[in-house]
């Protein structure tokens, strides 16, 4: 088994600290310190969570996509490295399927208490399902396919949502929906008031370090994992040897 | 050159198969017409016309998904029997021949298909199309390729895989969506005639560009799924 060193155990606790104690101030510069808003009252205070979760569940996927690449560009030059990119590859795909699922629920409830509906076939919602969709097939097939071939299955099938997300999202753009308008980046009218913005990127920080830290257990969960089943194929080798023939 | 005799060869092998078969061709017709008969009943189209008009583009392409996917499952079948494949593996033809050949293959059974459902969509419907008909002799081939292309990929991943006549929709069906919506809003367009022309064009653009995307994507990754061990 490879050593752990407890330097890099603390440095992972201090990590969790800190996005506690950021989601913390974000928690209470949100509910607490931002005024109401003068549209929709308390409900708005659901923007704080549901747009940087819904920025961070699009930037996990092409982390994915990245380390599906370099899996499928190390498979046979560097397996070791190759394995590396894969526990990221799934880490992300799972971090991506929960923020989607947390981005899909928050507007569900937005929705409800301010459209009077749980859900509309809004180019914007309809995207955003896709992904999800996605990556939950991502996930079936890495639980479905046989035991050795896993890894480049997945890493193909990685790269075919990678390229299916961009026209999904490209083409919702182009038309005037139910869904409001992009906050950041969408046009002159675009941006929020001053008041908000501490809230706003108080919880982009929380959550991004929340994210990156649930990636990064889960990688060294399912690097000891692949560690573990080489040892386990090495001494299994080992003992076939020892059997006189 | 070269490169197309290999698939030439890979194309006249798998028609020479089914003609002498006649396995996917004649399961999805029954299929497909099975599917529109029960939408029929469900929906009974004759006594509304503009109902009609406004779901038949939908089911005619929930039908024909549906059909290619039951024939899709059997396409690589052929080739595992007698350890085909292995010998396919080992051949001097590059692997995008192979699938190349497979893919306009199941291209020509689903359009066959299309072709004697059409009429009959059409009597069953009571359908009287508005708008451009002619759209529909391009709307439908790239439609087609589109579900074709991916799902002799994905066919082919999903090979070896534990359930794979389950696992080939829970990643075709994600994956095709952009081209699902593409296709079913251009022929309904054409079935009603309230789209205009240039949304129309816009539509049939992005089902054009999203087939050039996959083929090349499925081009340049089949190897890595063919040699997956």
């Amino acid at each position: 088994m490879e050593q752990r060193t407890p330097t890099l155990r603390n440095v992972a606790w201090l990590w969790f600290g800190i996005s506690v104690a950021v989601l913390i101030v974000g928690f209470q510069q949100a509910i607490f310190l931002v005024p109401t808003d003068a549209a929709q009252g308390n409900v708005g205070r659901i923007f704080y969570y549901h747009v940087p979760i819904a920025m961070l569940s699009l930037i996990f996927p092409y982390i994915n996509f990245a380390a599906s690449l370099f899996y499928l560009y190390w498979r046979r030059r560097d397996p070791l490295k190759a394995l590396t990119a894969d526990a990221l590859a799934l880490s992300t795909a799972e971090v991506t399927v929960v923020y989607s699922s947390i981005c899909l629920l928050t507007g569900m409830l937005w929705g409800r208490a301010t459209w009077g509906i749980w859900w509309t076939w809004d180019p914007r919602l309809t995207s955003m399902l896709l992904l999800w969709l996605l990556y939950v097939s991502y996930l079936m097939l890495r639980r479905f396919s046989s035991t050795g071939q896993t890894h480049t299955l997945a890493a193909v099938l990685s790269v075919f949502a990678a390229v299916d997300v961009p026209i999904v999202y490209m083409s919702i753009r182009w038309w005037r929906t139910q869904h409001p308008a992009p906050v950041f980046g969408g046009g002159p009218d675009s941006g929020v008031d001053p008041s908000m913005l501490p809230a706003f990127f108080w919880n982009l920080a929380g959550w991004a370090l929340w994210g990156l830290c649930i990636v990064l257990f889960r990688f060294s969960l399912e690097r000891r994992r692949q560690l573990a089943e080489q040892e386990a194929a090495l001494q299994a080798i080992e003992a076939s040897l020892e059997i006189p023939q | 050159m070269k490169y197309l005799w290999h698939v030439l060869d890979h194309l006249r092998k798998d028609l020479r198969l089914e003609w002498r078969s006649r396995d996917s061709i004649n399961g999805m017709l029954f299929f497909a017409l099975l599917v529109v008969v029960v939408f029929g009943l469900a929906f009974d189209p004759t006594s509304y016309p503009t109902v009609t008009r406004q779901i038949s583009g939908g089911i005619l392409w929930v039908a024909l998904l549906f059909a290619s996917i039951t024939a899709l499952n059997q396409s690589w079948g052929r080739e595992q029997r007698n350890n085909v494949l292995e010998a396919q593996r080992m051949a001097p033809s590059p692997a995008s021949a192979l699938f190349l050949g497979k893919a306009i293959a199941n291209m020509l059974f689903v359009l066959v298909v299309e072709a004697v459902l059409a009429p009959i969509f059409i009597v069953f419907f009571n359908l009287h199309a508005l708008g451009n008909l002619w759209l529909l002799a391009l709307i439908l081939p790239l439609g087609t390729w589109a579900l074709v292309v991916n799902g002799t990929f994905f066919a082919a991943l999903g090979l070896r895989a534990r359930n794979r006549e389950l696992l080939l929709p829970l990643l075709l069906l994600p994956i095709s969506l952009p081209a699902i919506l593409a296709m079913v809003q251009a022929t309904t367009g054409v079935l009603t005639a309230d789209l205009d022309p240039i949304q129309i064009s816009t539509w049939i653009k992005q089902l054009a560009g999203y087939d050039i995307i996959f083929t090349t994507v499925c081009i340049l990754l089949f190897e890595t799924v063919l040699n997956a061990e």
